[in-house]
């Protein structure tokens, strides 16, 4: 069932800043796009309106199944996973809590976060996790309860060598059962991806 | 993709609250501490005499039920939306509204429970009628679950505001006001025998109240906190 998101005319204000004028982009099932931009552009504010947490300032979000529109609340409570550079992460609760809320308040399968490797952090608090356990930890509900968008915010950053490699593995596994990902990168993702480099509006766009 | 069930999803996160509540910093015990020392100081400012505080006993236990209510509620929702937990639970299957009421009821089954189960307790020592414990109770019940709701209008208003603490007992102490009023009059008519029903019923009228009308409006607070 091909899925696909539909973004028209999309305009982000962030405050009096106009961060993104007229945005058209559109992705399919199995299409993985990289958001790259300089700091401050708007990658991250994109993500979250995608994500359906902030509103636009106008132009519209469209999913689609079928050729058949996706409500937007079905399409964000079931459809969407989002990982932004904070964790979601609640210090003083250890790995195994933590995976098993996940998998409950999401609908999950929390056997399915065994290639993540985390067996030996179950019992740990999350506070005494490095950045890249914290990052392997929030990944695990990208696989445990399976939606088909992943937004994803800077999600190598953290990770060593190895652990890129994997997720770059399940990313592409993802991708290769009709999901899509929209990604902000700053190095370019270990694999075919389409290119969305966003830039300033002009000053007289912006209207200043 | 199947559609995760609302209620093991409300099960999930109510016991992950409780947890919470129950356990980090301190727990219910900085709620009870608090309303135990205020209780203690009573005789102290007024003197022992025994036939005036039996008089006063229930109305001051609602002031102190009412002011330890408060104390935990700055940290209803600031925790996760500290560790942006609010990024995870926003796009599971419970609307905002409901994950702010769930929220809101496990902080009250964590504090306000035990504060009123303490309350008949409280009254007893400072000298009322022992007779009063069980309506005390109840009264308790209600009013604690009317200030945990209100609170978290308050503690979702403050979100994102650094400090929000006095802002928000600023904000929530003016609508504690009617429970108060109803649940120290209802205590009064107990104790001269006069049916207390009346007071009870506007307590009780207040909590449904609460419970209508604070989730809407946590929602849109939240919403407009967190974009």
């Amino acid at each position: 069932m091909p899925v696909s998101l539909t973004v028209t005319d999309l305009s982000l204000r962030k405050g009096y800043n106009l961060l993104i004028s007229k945005l058209n982009v559109s992705i399919s099932s199995g299409e993985a796009v990289s958001l790259t931009g300089e700091n401050g552009v708007g990658k991250t504010t994109l993500l979250r309106t995608l994500a359906g947490f902030q509103t636009p300032e106008s132009g519209a979000i469209c999913a689609t199944e079928n050729d058949v529109q996706i409500e937007s609340d079905i399409w964000w409570s079931q459809h969407v996973h989002f990982l932004g550079h904070h964790d979601a992460l609640s210090p003083a609760r250890t790995v195994a809590q933590e995976l098993e809320f996940q998998a409950s308040y999401l609908g999950g399968d929390v056997t399915k976060v065994a290639p993540l490797k985390l067996q030996t952090l179950m019992d740990l608090e999350t506070r005494y996790l490095s950045a890249g356990q914290k990052r392997r930890l929030s990944c695990a509900r990208l696989l445990m309860a399976r939606r088909v968008l992943w937004l994803l915010d800077e999600p190598m950053a953290p990770l060593d060598v190895a652990h890129r490699e994997l997720l770059a593995g399940l990313m592409q596994a993802h991708l290769a059962q009709g999901g899509m990902i929209i990604a902000a990168v700053h190095d370019a993702l270990p694999f075919a991806t389409r290119g969305l480099r966003l830039e300033r509006p002009a000053r007289e766009v912006a209207g200043v | 993709m199947t559609a995760p069930s609302l209620l093991s999803a409300s099960v999930a996160l109510l016991k992950r609250d409780l947890g919470m509540t129950l356990t980090r910093g301190g727990g219910p015990l900085l709620a009870v501490g608090f309303y135990i020392t205020l209780m203690a100081m009573i005789p102290l400012s007024v003197g022992p005499d025994t036939a005036t505080l039996s008089r006063i006993a229930p109305g001051v236990t609602w002031l102190c039920l009412a002011l330890s209510s408060l104390l935990s509620l700055e940290r209803l929702f600031e925790r996760d939306y500290d560790d942006a937990v609010f990024d995870l639970l926003r796009l599971g299957p419970l609307p905002l509204e409901l994950v702010a009421l769930l929220k809101c009821l496990a902080q009250w089954v964590g504090t306000g429970l035990i504060l009123s189960i303490l309350t008949p307790l409280v009254m007893i020592i400072l000298g009322a009628a022992p007779a009063l414990a069980l309506i005390g109770l109840v009264a308790a019940l209600l009013g604690s679950l009317s200030f945990a709701l209100i609170g978290g209008i308050g503690a979702s208003l403050a979100l994102g505001a650094r400090k929000g603490g006095v802002l928000m007992a600023l904000l929530v102490l003016p609508f504690y006001v009617p429970p108060v009023i109803f649940g120290a009059g209802l205590m009064q008519a107990a104790q001269i025998s006069a049916s207390p029903l009346q007071a009870l019923a506007f307590l009780s009228a207040y909590a449904l109240f609460a419970l209508a009308l604070a989730p809407i409006a946590m929602g849109a607070a939240l919403r407009s906190a967190l974009n």
